[in-house]
């Protein structure tokens, strides 16, 4: 799967590197030329981006080319491949566009550089859920692969994670989300508030859950938990007992007829739900949407015990150095100003710098998308197909409320193989 | 190769031979050396490499060369593999039945009751129709037919005929069964129209001159005569099922397993030695299922 979005031209990228090089000292030293954007629009350069496809968007490539004069080669792979990719080929790309558990995974090898935070133009405004893991001053730091605990490492050429914040940052937060279950809030027929709904006898043969193994325990977990059968000491990291009462409890249920289906793919999800063939079920954000966007009714319905979140970043690759690590810092830095914020959070995602990215909403967007208020008029998505109307107000209401009530975080768990391993022993049982 | 090497040495000690006998010796390698090259390349080096892979090493990020045969006992050891073995057998066996038995009857018909040879091609061709869409596509368009609140049910259910929906018809066994049926019908169609279409008719006529009744001519006459197609409609018939995984996933909501799709899951979280040893423990599987087929049947009487 391959997303290239501009191909090289016939000269080579690192002669242009070099000509830019060139032109950004005679810049720096005659200061004929302010600023860096229109040196780069000159010498033509080429950043190679791999990673998930939530956020290897054509947009932003076309906005990136148009305002910084830096093409930007996309490729787009899932996770897994990603990270194999991250650590077996380290030469074949510029900027990783990563989860954050892919990080805790790539980063230790060595074929990612820290940032110098100095040179991260926006890095104070960045939401400090990725710094220390609280978004208030009264959240609490949530389980999993938080984010802020693989942000910092100790020194430049440190490969090991630092606990608080240092002058070295792995990864430049960029989107991220929290999810949670849909449900048909016109089937369902009663409130649901909590993850343990999903096992309720009364929604026999019509629940769903996701058949991503280090996704769908996760969510077994949350459900798990919210049953109370049992209380984990950190849900994305299992001890190896913790995964069999889990496995198990899935299988059970399972051979009770709880669920209907499991789903891979982001389009069985929706026809599941559109179709009514499930009520309740594990649901990505952009599902929901697609759901409603046929005119069925679909929530992505906040749960008393919080959401299950994932988030991404840019990393840069180790072999960046000289003109080539400046424009991947000039890139950076144009990420986080604002644009590609507003084109997230208009998305139904959210990106990592509010304070840019507010200036590139319209109020009543930042009122529906970020403040939780209702719509003023027509919401709609950045390609301009109408999402919600007047009035609607997002389900699970303002980032703070939303954000803020993460319960674990995606992670790699220390027994991933026993836990795959296990996972198949549920689908085959 | 040596024995092409060979061959004009000795032609070579009887001059007069000589060149008629190095033509002969080199031009049938020639022939076949455009298909032993592709088969070579794209068949039997992948399958090498799937056996040499099957016994490396391997973590999340990269495989290491080793000689472990800790994939196969990983493989072997495990009751999931049974089972899913075990089920994937079964769905071969059900659906071979099925097809067979379907597409006997088909076939027959078409070869037997349709008098103009134009109208038996027309009619085959009619049988190919769905076939000019994807496989994917027939396989999905059952979803909106068994569903909760499919064509089925929702008829069902308006002529009162069931309380409620029956949720068996999707999602289930029964869905990939049916499924799978309509998907390799064909495959079993084809190879005995052909056979039945070569079965001389005097052998018919002579049968019933000698006084069997209609089922006897088919007992003794038509089916034997048909086995080499249906040989080689199993052959298509059980290795297509065994190596499904898209029907299953689909048709069962991921609720049942099938071989490739344990294949597929260790595949996408890149456990590609684990995977290898799979492949090779199925294709071990499927080949002597076929080794089997062609002991009881001749198939060379149809080629």
């Amino acid at each position: 799967m391959t997303n290239t979005i501009e191909t090289k031209t016939g000269i080579s990228r690192r002669s242009l590197l070099k000509t830019g090089a060139a032109a950004v000292g005679l810049a720096a030293g005659s200061g004929v030329i302010p600023g860096f954007p229109t040196i780069w629009a000159q010498s033509n350069i080429t950043l190679r981006q791999f990673g998930t496809g939530v956020s290897n968007l054509n947009a932003i490539a076309d906005k990136c080319k148009a305002d910084l004069g830096i093409t930007l080669e996309m490729t787009a792979t899932d996770s897994d491949a990603a990270a194999q990719r991250a650590v077996t080929q380290p030469d074949s790309y510029d900027i990783a566009d990563i989860e954050y558990w892919i990080c805790k995974k790539v980063f230790p090898s060595g074929v990612l550089q820290p940032m110098d935070v100095s040179k991260l133009k926006y890095y104070d405004e960045l939401v400090p859920l990725f710094k220390t893991g609280k978004l208030t001053a009264d959240s609490v730091i949530a389980q999993g692969t938080a984010p802020h605990t693989v942000g910092y490492v100790e020194a430049q050429d440190s490969k090991t994670f630092a606990k608080a914040p240092t002058n070295w940052f792995t990864m430049v937060p960029t989107i991220y989300n929290a999810d949670t279950l849909g449900i048909r809030p016109d089937l369902v027929g009663r409130d649901i508030t909590t993850w343990a709904d999903i096992m309720d006898p009364a929604f026999k043969g019509k629940t769903a859950i996701l058949n991503i193994p280090s996704i769908g325990i996760m969510d077994a977990a949350m459900i798990m938990e919210a049953t109370g059968n049992i209380k984990y000491a950190d849900k994305g990291n299992m001890t190896k007992e913790e995964i069999d009462k889990t496995i198990d409890f899935l299988i059970k249920a399972k051979q009770a007829g709880q669920f209907r289906a499991f789903w891979k793919s982001f389009d069985e999800s929706v026809n599941l739900m559109a179709s009514g063939e499930v009520v309740i079920q594990s649901m990505w954000s952009p599902a929901v949407a697609a759901v409603r966007s046929k005119g069925i009714a679909c929530r992505f319905q906040p749960l008393k015990e919080g959401y299950r979140s994932w988030g991404g970043g840019l990393g840069l690759a180790a072999h960046l150095k000289g003109a080539e690590l400046d424009a991947a810092y000039e890139y950076i830095n144009w990420y986080t100003s604002g644009w590609v914020g507003g084109y997230l959070n208009r998305q139904g995602y959210y990106s990592a710098n509010m304070v840019s990215a507010k200036k590139f909403m319209s109020e009543d967007e930042w009122g529906y998308w970020i403040e939780g208020k209702p719509a003023k008029g027509e919401i709609k998505a950045p390609d301009g197909t109408v999402m919600e109307k007047a009035g609607a107000v997002r389900d699970g209401g303002s980032f703070e409320e939303r954000m803020g009530k993460v319960a674990c975080w995606n992670s790699v768990m220390d027994e991933d193989r026993y836990m795959v391993k296990r996972w198949n022993e549920f689908i085959a049982a | 190769m040596t024995v092409a090497l060979e061959r004009p040495a000795i032609a070579a000690a009887n001059p007069s031979k000589r060149r008629r006998f190095s033509h002969g010796a080199v031009t049938p390698y020639l022939q076949s050396a455009p298909l032993a090259l592709i088969l070579g390349a794209f068949l039997l080096l992948p399958i090498i490499m799937i056996v040499v892979v099957s016994f490396w090493d391997y973590d999340f990020a990269a495989m290491y060369p080793d000689l472990l045969t800790t994939n196969y006992s990983d493989v072997l050891g495990s009751w999931v593999t049974w089972k899913t073995y075990l089920n994937t057998i079964k769905f071969a066996a059900i659906v071979w039945a099925l097809t067979l038995f379907i597409g006997f009857w088909v076939a027959y018909f078409l070869a037997f009751h349709i008098r103009t040879t134009a109208m038996q091609m027309v009619l085959f061709l009619v049988c190919t129709v769905p076939f000019l869409t994807s496989n994917i596509i027939r396989m999905i368009s059952w979803i909106p037919v068994l569903g909760r609140n499919g064509l089925i049910n929702s008829t069902l259910v308006h002529m009162g005929l069931v309380p409620k929906p029956i949720e068996w018809l999707l999602y289930s066994e029964f869905a990939v069964v049916l499924a799978m049926v309509h998907l390799y019908t064909l495959f079993m169609v084809t190879p005995i129209f052909n056979t039945l279409m070569r079965i001389d008719r005097s052998l018919v006529e002579a049968a019933r001159d000698a006084g069997a009744s209609g089922w006897q001519v088919l007992w003794n006459v038509i089916i034997p005569l048909a086995k080499p197609g249906m040989a080689i409609g199993t052959i298509f018939v059980v290795t297509l099922v065994m190596a499904d995984f898209s029907t299953v996933q689909v048709m069962s909501g991921g609720q049942s397993a099938s071989v490739a799709l344990m294949m597929k899951n260790q595949m996408s979280l890149l456990q590609y030695p684990a995977a290898a040893a799979n492949a090779v423990v199925l294709l071990v599987l499927v080949l002597l299922m076929v080794a089997g087929i062609l002991r009881i049947v001749d198939i060379r009487k149809e080629l």
